[in-house]
């Protein structure tokens, strides 16, 4: 061994990111009115990982993702999304929002849906065929599409009206519209909310293959990490105002829980290996967005 | 003839100044037995969220009364046929499966629509005495016989008893259909009914507020009193009672001015309905100050809205 | 028949505004703002009676009316107004507030019909008549080519907007998470009804618009899923009865025109239900 050889130049020094985070949060806090809704998160979400966001109804999970959004300001701490700050970067980000289902009657396609995602912001319409320069571009928007169809595995009805389909289908679809611009980061609200059991664990594959195989890094929220678990990387569990961020084995614990909420929580496996919370305090639902009210408040549709 | 009616401020006076005249009484007969009908079928109505096709069948009553113009007889017939039929065409047309709201009210317009071509068609055809026109469109109060009193009361006294027998299960129909519908209730040959009774009642304020303001009556009192309270049976006599004063009160003045009816009981009708929103927002505004509001909330404006 | 220069002006004027409301009235059943398309035109009416008593030129009260109320139910329209999803009780709950706004307008339209008749003495039945019915066939040269040119620049708009109106017809949090001006758009599009609104109120009146804004726009939705496809049939389909209407008012002594034209727009929408 020379002594000139400079001990940093080794292949033994240790591997360092090459990119930074796709999302993260440092010591955020978001207050609303006088109530302060989460404080004192610290997540990072890179390329690849698989991170859901969890905790009882109205305890702020929809509120994070609308930060990554942009969409609401923090109160405290940063968050920057793909190296900058909140909302710039939005055209790299898949959004898939709390599901609502398509009328019963839209004859719009499922493709037709899909391809909103792709160029539905642009102004104008869609060059038709026969302009010069044009076709190449249709002919790779068409390839994408297809492809992403593909993905989802949803070809074998993205042609019927997205009326017809059923929610499982639907979900798919918009998935799909999510992804077709190769983001870098996929922000899905409560996307397994209204699908059955079946359903819930093809779309949780899905989101997995799209993570691990495309290398997105996923945000996901969700009030029951059970068809998750078999591919979280990380969770963030949002409660009481706190967040504790950790692998699944070390924040879903009694241990952990009781800690965040300040009131005996247990956690209890099942035999298959799901975790099922109890004791869990939920706060009031206030689900705006799904229930009419008749007093001229935020209510949205109805059912 | 005397010089114009002159609006004192002596309420007392100007009353019976008023009930002298029978074609005021009658007016003001007629104008309560609306306001009472067009109320009740009106709070539904408003419930059922179903005021475009409350809007549609008031339409109705205008080729019903060129057409009965047409034909010869009286207006009120007409009135009465063309409503029902609109109720009926809405009824039938409306309800069933695979049909966007877009294209449950699209085919709702183009009823209406339709109507109001045939109405225009008659019209023409009939040689169109726009005077009439004013009427019908407007509203007028100088001419209700005591024959139509009469009939507008018995149409309304039938109604009503419909209405209290079909009471329970249409409201349960109207509030959760599916439940409705799983406990064998009719929901959809409610709802065809109920489109019937509202083109009755629609048929009904025409003849006082004209076609075209018919939502003075059959909206805004009832939306006012859903606003104030959600109990069904207060807002409910809270609606008859705002129709009442709102006919009172608009007939009255329109007596003394030249303008028509149909302007003053709508404006009054207006001012309630606005009153009630301010103060209902006002209320809630209030009371968001007091408690934390609730975490899942609408994001900062102008990014998703 | 065309040699008839008010028949040649009624086809010029008519046939743009046809398809300044088959085109935007696809995005109006798409959104389920037909009732929307309801109350504007009802307040075409009172707009241009005010503008008349006030000795102005009709058409400035007109648009006028139906650009500002556009504004004002586009600026009150909450969240769930972005039609295109949700179920069936989204869009009616602002249908009550709507109504009652235009109800008083019409109000007012009473109110200025009586002033306008009593201050220039009879002739306001046949403005009345004319807004409320149309006048397509006493169209002069010149109103019909100013007509002609705002629909056409109408359409223009909706084709430049049409693309991300769709994104936030259908996926509104998408849309808005992407940077599209949820808000501005939505606004805009209702104000831009106005406009047609008022356009459409001359050729076949404020009361019959509907038949012209809805229905061919209901047949094509009916008829084509791909929207763009949607949105040239709709253009075309109000076009054909537009066409149709005019000869028919033509041939047929005593049928008024618009009775024709919306006749064939609602019976183009029948034969739709029928076939698709």
């Amino acid at each position: 061994m020379s002594p000139d050889a400079s001990p940093a130049a080794t292949s033994s020094a240790p591997a360092v990111p090459s990119s930074p985070p796709a999302v993260e949060l440092r010591g955020a806090a978001v207050r609303l009115g006088a109530r302060t809704i989460w404080s004192g998160v610290d997540v990072a979400v890179r390329d690849g990982e698989f991170v859901a966001v969890l905790g009882a109804n109205g305890s702020g999970k929809s509120t994070l993702l609308k930060t990554v959004l942009g969409a609401l300001p923090l109160s405290a701490g940063e968050v920057s999304v793909l190296g900058a700050p909140a909302g710039r970067a939005n055209a790299s980000i898949g959004y898939l929002p709390q599901r609502r289902s398509f009328d019963s009657g839209t004859r719009l396609r499922g493709r037709d849906v899909v391809r909103l995602g792709l160029d539905g912001d642009r102004w104008g319409l869609p060059l038709p065929r026969g302009l010069p320069g044009s076709s190449i571009r249709r002919r790779e928007a068409g390839e994408r599409i297809e492809q992403v169809i593909e993905l989802v595995g949803a070809r074998a009805y993205a042609e019927r009206p997205i009326g017809e389909l059923s929610g499982g289908e639907q979900q798919r679809l918009l998935i799909a519209q999510a992804l077709v611009r190769r983001p870098k980061l996929l922000l899905l609200d409560e996307p397994l909310d209204s699908l059955d059991l079946p359903n819930q664990a093809v779309v949780a594959a899905l989101v997995n293959e799209i993570c691990k195989g495309e290398g997105v890094a996923v945000l996901l929220v969700a009030h029951d990490v059970n068809p998750l678990l078999p591919y979280l990387d990380r969770v963030v569990y949002l409660a009481a105002g706190h967040a504790v961020a950790g692998t699944v084995e070390e924040v879903i614990t009694g241990e952990t829980l009781t800690g965040l909420y300040g009131l005996p929580v247990e956690v209890l496996k099942a035999s298959d290996g799901r975790l099922v919370v109890v004791g869990q305090p939920e706060a009031p639902a206030h689900h705006h967005d799904r229930h009419s009210h008749d007093h001229g408040g935020h209510g949205d549709h109805g059912h | 003839m005397g010089t114009e009616p002159q609006l004192s401020w002596n309420l007392a006076h100007d009353l019976s100044e008023i009930l002298e005249y029978h074609f005021m009484v009658n007016a003001l007969l007629a104008g309560s037995v609306v306001a009472v009908m067009a109320g009740l079928l009106g709070w539904l109505m408003v419930l059922r969220k179903e005021t475009f096709a409350g809007h549609t069948l008031s339409m109705m009553a205008f080729p019903g009364a060129a057409g009965a113009a047409l034909i010869g007889v009286p207006a009120m017939w007409g009135y009465f046929v063309f409503c029902v039929a609109g109720g009926l065409a809405i009824g039938r047309s409306s309800v069933g499966g695979k049909r966007t709201w877009g294209e449950q009210s699209a085919s709702i317009g183009a009823v209406q629509a339709l109507a109001l071509g045939l109405g225009f068609l008659f019209v023409s055809l009939y040689g169109g005495v726009l005077g009439d026109l004013d009427n019908l469109l407007f509203g007028t109060f100088l001419g209700i016989s005591d024959g139509q009193v009469l009939v507008l009361l018995a149409v309304a006294v039938v109604a009503v008893a419909v209405l209290a027998v079909l009471g329970r299960p249409l409201l349960f129909a109207s509030v959760d259909a599916d439940v409705a519908s799983a406990r064998g209730v009719p929901v959809r040959t409610l709802g065809i009914v109920f489109l019937v009774l509202l083109g009755l009642a629609v048929a009904e304020t025409s003849q006082v507020t004209g076609v075209l303001l018919v939502f003075a009556l059959l909206v805004m009192p009832a939306a006012s009193a859903q606003a104030v309270t959600a109990r069904p049976g207060l807002s409910l006599a809270l609606t008859v009672a705002i129709g009442l004063v709102v006919v009172w009160l608009g007939l009255g003045i329109a007596y003394f001015s030249v303008y028509p009816a149909g302007f003053f009981v709508t404006s009054i009708s207006f001012a309630i309905y606005v009153g009630v929103q301010v103060g209902a927002w006002a209320r809630g505004a209030a009371q968001r100050g007091l408690r934390p509001p609730e975490p899942e909330l609408a994001p900062a404006e102008g990014v998703i809205v | 028949m065309f040699s008839q220069e008010f028949m040649r002006n009624a086809l010029l004027a008519g046939t743009f505004i046809a398809l300044a409301c088959g085109v935007s009235g696809w995005f109006v059943v798409l959104r389920g703002q037909v009732f929307a398309g309801d109350a504007l035109s009802h307040v075409a009416f009172p707009g241009a009676l005010a503008a008349a008593a006030a000795g102005v030129d009709e058409r400035i009260g007109l648009f006028g009316a139906t650009i500002a109320v556009g504004a004002g139910i586009g600026l009150l329209g909450r969240r769930s107004f972005a039609g295109g999803r949700g179920t069936a009780a989204a869009a009616p709950a602002d249908d009550t507030a709507i109504g009652a706004v235009f109800t008083f307008v019409l109000g007012l339209g009473v109110f200025f019909l009586t002033l306008f008749s009593t201050s220039s003495g009879g002739g306001s039945g046949i403005e009345a008549a004319h807004t409320l019915f149309g006048s397509i066939f006493g169209l002069g040269a010149g109103e019909a080519r100013l007509a002609a040119v705002i629909a056409l620049v109408a359409v223009g708009l909706t084709l430049a907007i049409a693309r991300p109106l769709l994104f936030v017809s259908v996926s509104p949090d998408v849309a808005g998470a992407r940077g599209v001006p949820t808000r501005l758009l939505g606004v805009g599009f209702v104000m831009l009804l106005g406009i047609v609104a008022a356009e459409a109120t001359q050729a076949v009146g404020a009361l019959l618009l509907l038949g012209l804004l809805a229905a061919p726009a209901a047949a094509a939705h009916r008829l084509a899923g791909n929207p763009y496809a949607g949105i040239a049939l709709g253009g075309l389909l109000a076009v054909a009865a537009m066409w149709g209407g005019l000869a028919l008012g033509y041939a047929v002594p005593g049928l008024p025109p618009s009775t024709a034209i919306v006749t064939l727009a609602v019976g183009i929408y029948y034969i739709s239900t029928l076939v698709a």
